[in-house]
This record gives C-alpha cells, sequence and structure tokens, in this order.
C-alpha cells in the first residue's frame, strides 16, 4: 500500500513538473547549463554525517538536475566534477573521490541509467592522463558507448582547469601554425583547440554553497554566461534553484539578443 | 548585490552587512520583480561638465572605515564600470552626461585605492565589444579619455600613480595614442597605485596575441612547443606590465551578471562582486561593501580550509 501510495506521490510530482516546464518553455530556455557542484562536505559536516555520504549525496541530487535539465529540454549540461587544483588535497579524500567516481562513472553505463532514458552523448573533459587507468579507461569506454546518441550532452570536467584546457589549445595551434605566419593564428584556431569546442558557450553557470567566483572552470567559454551563485549546498539544490535561474535568464534574454544581433 | 541568493529556506543570514542582506532577501524571494530601479535613488546629483573637477589627492593614507581588516585588503581590484548610460537615461540626460559622472565615480575609487593600500586598480574602459557603439558615443568617450588623460596626468604624477593602458590601440585615434605613450613614460616609476586602463580590451584577444607572442617564439627557436605552459602564457598577456596580474576582487556594477569577456585567464581565482548600483553612482559606501564581502570570503584555491 505504502509503494503504491508512493508511486503516485510520483506520478503526480512528475506531472506538475511537466506543467511546470511547459509554462517555462514558453520563454525562451537555455541551450546550455554548467554547474559547480559545490558543498558536498560542507553538508555532511553540517549534517553530522561520515566524510564520504557528502559526495553520494552530491551524486544523487546531479541525478536529479540532470533529469530537470533533459526533461526541460536544455541540450548540454556540463559540470565540474574534479579540478586538477583538488589534487592537491589530503591523498584519503583524493582516493575516495576517485574510487566513488569510478563507481559512478561505470553505473553510467547500465541499461537503467539516465544515460539511456535520455539518450546522453557524455563527454570527459580534461587531462585524462592525470586520473589513474582505471578511471580513465571507465571514462574512455563510457564516451565511446554513447558516442552514436545525440538526443543530449553531458560534459563532465574531470582533471581539469581551465588555464591547462587553454595551454593545451595554444600549443596545439602552435603545432598546426607552425610553419605558417603567427599572424594568421586566429581566435578560431584556439578555440577549435579547446577541449570545450564540442559544446556552445555556456548560458548559465550556477555555483552551489554561496562562493563567487570561477575557480579556473570554464574561463574562456563563460565570457557572456550569466553568473549564478546560490547560497544553498549542492546536496541541497533543487528543482526551485533552477527554474530561478532559468526565470532570471528569460529576464535578461531578449536584452543579451539585442546585443548579440549587434555584435 | 543583486539577487544572486535564492533565500535560503532557513533564513540564516550571515550578518556582515545588513542593509545588503535586507536588499538582497526582498530582491531574491521575489524573482518576478523589476531589477531595473537604480539605486541611484541616493542621488549623488547630478555632476555636469560646467562644475569644477576636484582635484584629485591619494597623497595621504587613510584609516580603514570600520569593519574593514588592513591585513585582509585585496592587492589588486578589478572595476567594470557599468551602467553610464543607464544612469543617463534615468535622469533623463544624454549618454555623455553618463560617462562624465563615470570618470567623477573613477576618481573617486582610485583616490580611495590610494589611500587604503591597493596596490593594482584594472578598470574595463573600453570593450571590443564596444565599438558597436554609436559613433558620436565613440568619439566623445575616447575624447573624454585623452582629456581626463590630459588633464589629470600631473596630479597622478604627483600622487605616485602609474598608469598603464591595455588593449587593442590599433583602432584608437593617434592623438590618444600620443597622450596614452606620454602618461605611461612619465608616470613608469611610479610605486603609489597601479592604475590600469583597459581600452579596446578583450580577455579572449588578450590570451590570442600572447599566443602569437608564443609562437613567434617557438618559430624562432626560442622555446619549444613542450615548454609551454601557464607560467609561459602569464608572461605574454598584457597584463604583464605589473607585479599582480590577478585580480583579488572583480567588481562589476549596474546588476549585471556576467564578466562580459574582462581578464578572462586572471581572473581563475578572483572573488566576484556584483553590485546593484550603476557605476556613477557606486562610490565609497558601494566599494567598502565590496570590500567587506571580499574580506568575508574564504579562498581555498581548489584545496581544503582543515
Amino acid at each position: 500500500m505504502g509503494g503504491e501510495v508512493r508511486q503516485l506521490l510520483e506520478q503526480i510530482h512528475r506531472f506538475s513538473r511537466r506543467c511546470l516546464f511547459r509554462v517555462l518553455s514558453m520563454g525562451p530556455l537555455p541551450t546550455h547549463l554548467a554547474f559547480i557542484m559545490d558543498g558536498n562536505r560542507r553538508y555532511a559536516k553540517k549534517r553530522g554525517l561520515e566524510d564520504g555520504s557528502g559526495h553520494k549525496a552530491g551524486f544523487s541530487t546531479l541525478m536529479s538536475m540532470l533529469q530537470y535539465c533533459y526533461e526541460l529540454g536544455i541540450k548540454y549540461v556540463t559540470i565540474y566534477a574534479f579540478s586538477i587544483d583538488n589534487f592537491r588535497r589530503k591523498p584519503e579524500e583524493v582516493q575516495s573521490l576517485m574510487d566513488l567516481m569510478l563507481e559512478k562513472i561505470k553505473s553510467l553505463l547500465d541499461e537503467e541509467s539516465i544515460v539511456h532514458e535520455y539518450g546522453i552523448r557524455v563527454y570527459f573533459i580534461g587531462n585524462l592522463g592525470l586520473l589513474n587507468d582505471q578511471v580513465r579507461a571507465a571514462a574512455e569506454e563510457v564516451m565511446k558507448a554513447t558516442a552514436k546518441n545525440s538526443r543530449v550532452v553531458l560534459l563532465v570536467c574531470v582533471a581539469y582547469n581551465s588555464t591547462d584546457e587553454i595551454v593545451q589549445a595554444v600549443k596545439r595551434s602552435c603545432v598546426d601554425k607552425a610553419d605558417r605566419d603567427v599572424e594568421r593564428i586566429q581566435l578560431v584556431d584556439i578555440e577549435e583547440n579547446m577541449q570545450m569546442s564540442v559544446a556552445p558557450e555556456p548560458d548559465i553557470l550556477i555555483r552551489s554553497s554561496g562562493e563567487t567566483r570561477l575557480s579556473n572552470f570554464l574561463l574562456w567559454q563563460t565570457g557572456n554566461s550569466q553568473l549564478f551563485s546560490l547560497d544553498a549546498l549542492w546536496p541541497e539544490i533543487g528543482l526551485r534553484h533552477l527554474v530561478w535561474a532559468i526565470l532570471n535568464f528569460q529576464r535578461s534574454h531578449s536584452y543579451l539578443e539585442k546585443r548579440k544581433k549587434q555584435l | 548585490m543583486l539577487s544572486l541568493r535564492v533565500p535560503p529556506t532557513s533564513f540564516h543570514f550571515r550578518l556582515f552587512h545588513a542593509g545588503a542582506l535586507e536588499r538582497r532577501w526582498r530582491l531574491g524571494r521575489d524573482c518576478l520583480r523589476s531589477f531595473s530601479h537604480p539605486r541611484g535613488t541616493r542621488s549623488l546629483g547630478v555632476k555636469s561638465a560646467k562644475q569644477e573637477m576636484a582635484p584629485f589627492t591619494a597623497a595621504e593614507e587613510e584609516a580603514l572605515p570600520e569593519g574593514l581588516h588592513p591585513e585582509l585588503m585585496p592587492k589588486h581590484v578589478a572595476v567594470i564600470m557599468d551602467g553610464n548610460g543607464r544612469w543617463a537615461k534615468n535622469k533623463g540626460l544624454q549618454p555623455w552626461d553618463g560617462h562624465r559622472a563615470g570618470v567623477e565615480a573613477l576618481r573617486e575609487i582610485v583616490e580611495l585605492c590610494g589611500k587604503w593600500g591597493i596596490q593594482v586598480l584594472t578598470v574595463f574602459a573600453f570593450s571590443t565589444d564596444n565599438w558597436i557603439r554609436p559613433k558620436i558615443e565613440i568619439d566623445f568617450l575616447l575624447n573624454l579619455f585623452e582629456r581626463t588623460l590630459k588633464s589629470e596626468l600631473e596630479t597622478l604624477a604627483k600622487n605616485n600613480v602609474r598608469i598603464s593602458i591595455i588593449g587593442d590601440s590599433s583602432k584608437l585615434p593617434k592623438s590618444l595614442l600620443k597622450v596614452i605613450n606620454e602618461v605611461e613614460e612619465v608616470t613608469k616609476n611610479n610605486t603609489r597605485l597601479q592604475l590600469i586602463v583597459a581600452v579596446g580590451y578583450s580577455g579572449k584577444y588578450d590570451v590570442l596575441q600572447a599566443c602569437r607572442g608564443i609562437a613567434q617564439r617557438v618559430k624562432d627557436g626560442e622555446i619549444e612547443v613542450e615548454e609551454i605552459d601557464e607560467k609561459l602564457i602569464e608572461q605574454e598577456l598584457e597584463t604583464n606590465c605589473t607585479e599582480f596580474p590577478y585580480p583579488d576582487l572583480l567588481i562589476r556594477t549596474s546588476g549585471e551578471l556576467r564578466v562580459s569577456n574582462f581578464l578572462l585567464w586572471q581572473l581563475a581565482y578572483t572573488e566576484l562582486f556584483f553590485a546593484q548600483e550603476l557605476w556613477p553612482d557606486f562610490g565609497r559606501s558601494g566599494f567598502i561593501e565590496a570590500l567587506m564581502s571580499f574580506q568575508q570570503r574564504q579562498r581555498r584555491f581548489g584545496g581544503r580550509k582543515s
């Protein structure tokens, strides 16, 4: 009986969410949303839980947010999973994060996973050579397995730094144009050598836990993105935050479109 | 700060500045409300060109206002001076009156930086995207810039302020370029405050010109491709004119929540502060609010505090 009630509630929830999304889609929707998922550890501390459980709660929040984004029709979602700077943390924490990532990356290949439900193409962006072999192999397997999906895209930034991405792009540009006049190197040359060139620039960047900084994430791509800093810790983030961000995006959208056309 | 914060369900605020918090909560609560009303209702009055421009004095050190700690002051502050046009429109004035008022506001901030020990102040005066504005406005802006540089040169030199200009100077008129070179030369040994003015600047073009510089060095055999790293790019960026190229704090006025292609690479770990006021209204109190917010923040650079 309890199970049926729960199912019914879930269906009602889903239905009302669909209605809400239909209303939201009356206005312009972002094509690409980026998230800095900050605050997992603080959440665990706040709730008096053991250390690793903050990240687990964060993962389940991530799955919900992905679900909402794809249901709403947002085609690209980028997440900042692990920065190159994070390698400087305590080895135990880094190792437990790597273990969690390995477990979750592998679970993406499951039949019931969100990847199959929404036809997600997954990219892992970053200096993958810095990861241990198992995680890197799992990531490459997922990228290969989802290469044919085309409905929506998930970009997972792991072992990533924007400055590192730019350095790699500059290196490749120098090699490409080695035999030609350096003045011929244009913005497009650097841009097409960026790992994030597989997606358009984010319309919105959302960072949780109240910090208002980019922390070396998508510096090149967020020049014109709207930046939202939410006080809630990442595991506390929910549908209301997403809706709020999109409503704000819609408010400034017409002004931005006018500016874009002028450019 | 704008409706950056969704009101937390448990209304648990950090009480560092009650007024700003209240405003923020009100704005955040009603996200359909219009944000376009400027806070310029606490008016500074119209500063017409006919008014005598007060002389700029960064001579003396001044004690910090209550609540600010000297050891937590940022070394490098960057500012996107947005909102002159809207300010003028709200007051029923012409855009150039807004820009003139903007220069006054800048003067005040430069003074405060000099007095409070901030070592570098970078201001976004004119972006590559701004070239699309009407010619009459662009001409006025560049003219205003030239006149201000000429008239302020003596005062700035006396107050030990160093001026550097960054950006793509190829589209600037020759007379302005001449003044820029003169000002940079005269003030190059000053040490109290470095004022970097970004004119015709874009973060992406800065990285591009650094890339070209590096590619040339590779071509000349000076460096190998494998040696290209972050330090090398940092050296080639236009902010290599200063010892502290990375801003600690970026302030953007007028409520826009974006960086608009300013200082791309250099903003990697910069604390961002978005002020609701339009630039001519920003002034001392807005600056104090931004600095207090900055001093509250915990900067971890990807690591852990504990």
